[in-house]
């Protein structure tokens, strides 16, 4: 049975990672390659870095990176922040990444995700959707969640599916940061409303908050930053947790 | 020990040499026919699209090649799926090296099919100590449905072949070169327990 994947997630700015991790087995607490390897050996089932840099060689930098974490770890992985461009997908795929995640770009010409997809196949095409609620509406936000627009989530969920998007992470701004739980409600219509598979973010703060995304958010996927970095969580607990609980969970 | 990877633009190739890497084996991207037909093992990796993919490879004569290829040769994800007669996706026609169609999902589940899922009915040496019910990483929308090619087969609404043997040609639907140490196995058992 195909099982629901947990997946850690890595702000990286200039090559390093970016907010602070508890980890006393680090060398090296900056190096996501280090990071990366510890959460693969744990049994995370996928891995996201978010480039956050905003330095003119950022597009270098990260594609060394890129090939570093190809060359050590042994799950896929996903790498997104600032893609614009089929050159910037081209330039990543080939350093390594298994996955792209488009943002703002994919709001602003959206095009961008049926050409990525035609060239690279729909499997490496996650569109990256960051909403809140206006007066009761889910609208799309740009730009980290700080800039707001009139578009409508779920259509323009749909709108991506058709265009070729191969998953969709959606962020709920309304959550992240809270570690109040997911926004399983918005979660559940998306994988209601769409075949291709919803990865969940913004809101762990427990284990129960997975159990709860699984089931009541129907999610595919779940992703989560501090929860982990700070080992507030631990990923084998948390899979060993969920598996108890009847979910389908890779151990 | 020569191992070639078939070049052949078909995106992410660079992880299946970096596992390799990690094995302890050093493989050649290529395209080149004489260096393809004088390695000791051949991976056909292939992601993306059926038809553009097959077009890349009737563009550089490799269409020919592969079926002709003596030494053990697997192919990966697509790279399968193009061994078989006939895909649905773009209604391409394959390389037909397997006596089988891939067809389309057709389920109330997710599609594409995408994360770890159990693998189980393994034969073949390429499965030497990897378990029943092991976890492998998949991404797909079409499959081959099982049938007396099959060496391991998975369930997504049916059950279906996830990996396949005849002659000298393997194919797996999963990637082993995201699969975790189970997976890197499965490349290393390709490399030193597949003779043939």
């Amino acid at each position: 049975m195909l099982t629901k994947r947990i997946i850690p997630c890595l702000d990286i700015k200039n090559g390093r990672t970016v907010k602070g991790v508890n980890f006393v087995e680090l060398r090296d607490a900056g190096d996501p390659v280090e990071l990366a390897k510890i959460y693969a050996d744990n049994y995370a089932d996928e891995l996201v870095f978010l480039d956050i840099s905003a330095t003119e060689e950022r597009r270098k930098t990260l594609a060394k990176l890129v090939e570093e974490i190809a060359k050590h770890i042994n799950i896929p992985f996903t790498v997104g922040g600032g893609i614009s461009s089929v050159e910037d997908v081209a330039l990543l795929l080939k350093s390594g990444a298994d996955k792209v995640s488009i943002n703002s770009a994919a709001v602003k010409n959206p095009k961008l995700i049926s050409e990525v997809a035609k060239r690279f196949g729909s499997q490496c095409v996650v569109v990256a959707i960051d909403a809140k609620q206006i007066d009761g509406h889910w609208k799309v936000h740009l730009v980290g969640g700080k800039q707001p627009t009139d578009i409508d989530l779920f259509e323009w969920a749909k709108e991506v599916q058709e265009l070729g998007a191969g998953e969709i992470l959606f962020t709920s701004m309304d959550h992240d940061g809270t570690k109040a739980g997911f926004a399983n409600e918005a979660l559940a219509k998306l994988s209601e409303e769409l075949h291709i598979p919803i990865i969940a973010s913004g809101g762990a703060g427990n284990v129960k908050h997975f159990e709860d995304t699984f089931i009541l958010g129907k999610a595919d996927a779940a992703l989560a930053a501090s929860v982990f970095h700070f080992k507030e969580i631990e990923i084998s607990d948390l899979k060993n947790e969920l598996k108890s609980k009847g979910i389908s969970i890779r151990i | 020990m020569k191992i070639a990877i078939i070049d052949y633009g078909a995106g992410n190739v660079k992880s299946i040499e970096f596992a390799l890497q990690r094995l302890g084996f050093e493989s050649e991207l290529t395209s080149d026919a004489k260096t393809i037909k004088a390695a000791d093992r051949v991976i056909f990796p292939g992601v993306g699209e059926a038809s553009s993919a097959m077009q890349m490879l009737r563009r550089t004569g490799l269409d020919t090649l592969i079926p002709k290829l003596k030494q053990p040769v697997l192919g990966i994800c697509l790279g399968m799926q193009l061994m078989c007669k006939h895909c649905e996706e773009g209604d391409t026609k394959g390389l037909g090296i397997f006596d089988v169609n891939v067809v389309k999902f057709n389920t109330n589940l997710k599609v594409p099919q995408v994360g770890w899922n159990t693998i189980f009915n393994l034969k073949s040496a390429l499965f030497k100590s990897v378990e029943e019910n092991s976890y492998m990483y998949l991404v797909h929308s079409y499959y081959v449905p099982t049938y007396n090619n099959s060496i391991a087969t998975s369930d997504y609404g049916l059950e279906y072949s996830v990996a396949l043997h005849k002659d000298n040609f393997y194919g797996v639907q999963f990637h082993p070169e995201k699969s975790g140490q189970i997976g890197e196995q499965v490349l290393e058992n390709f490399i030193v327990n597949c003779n043939k």
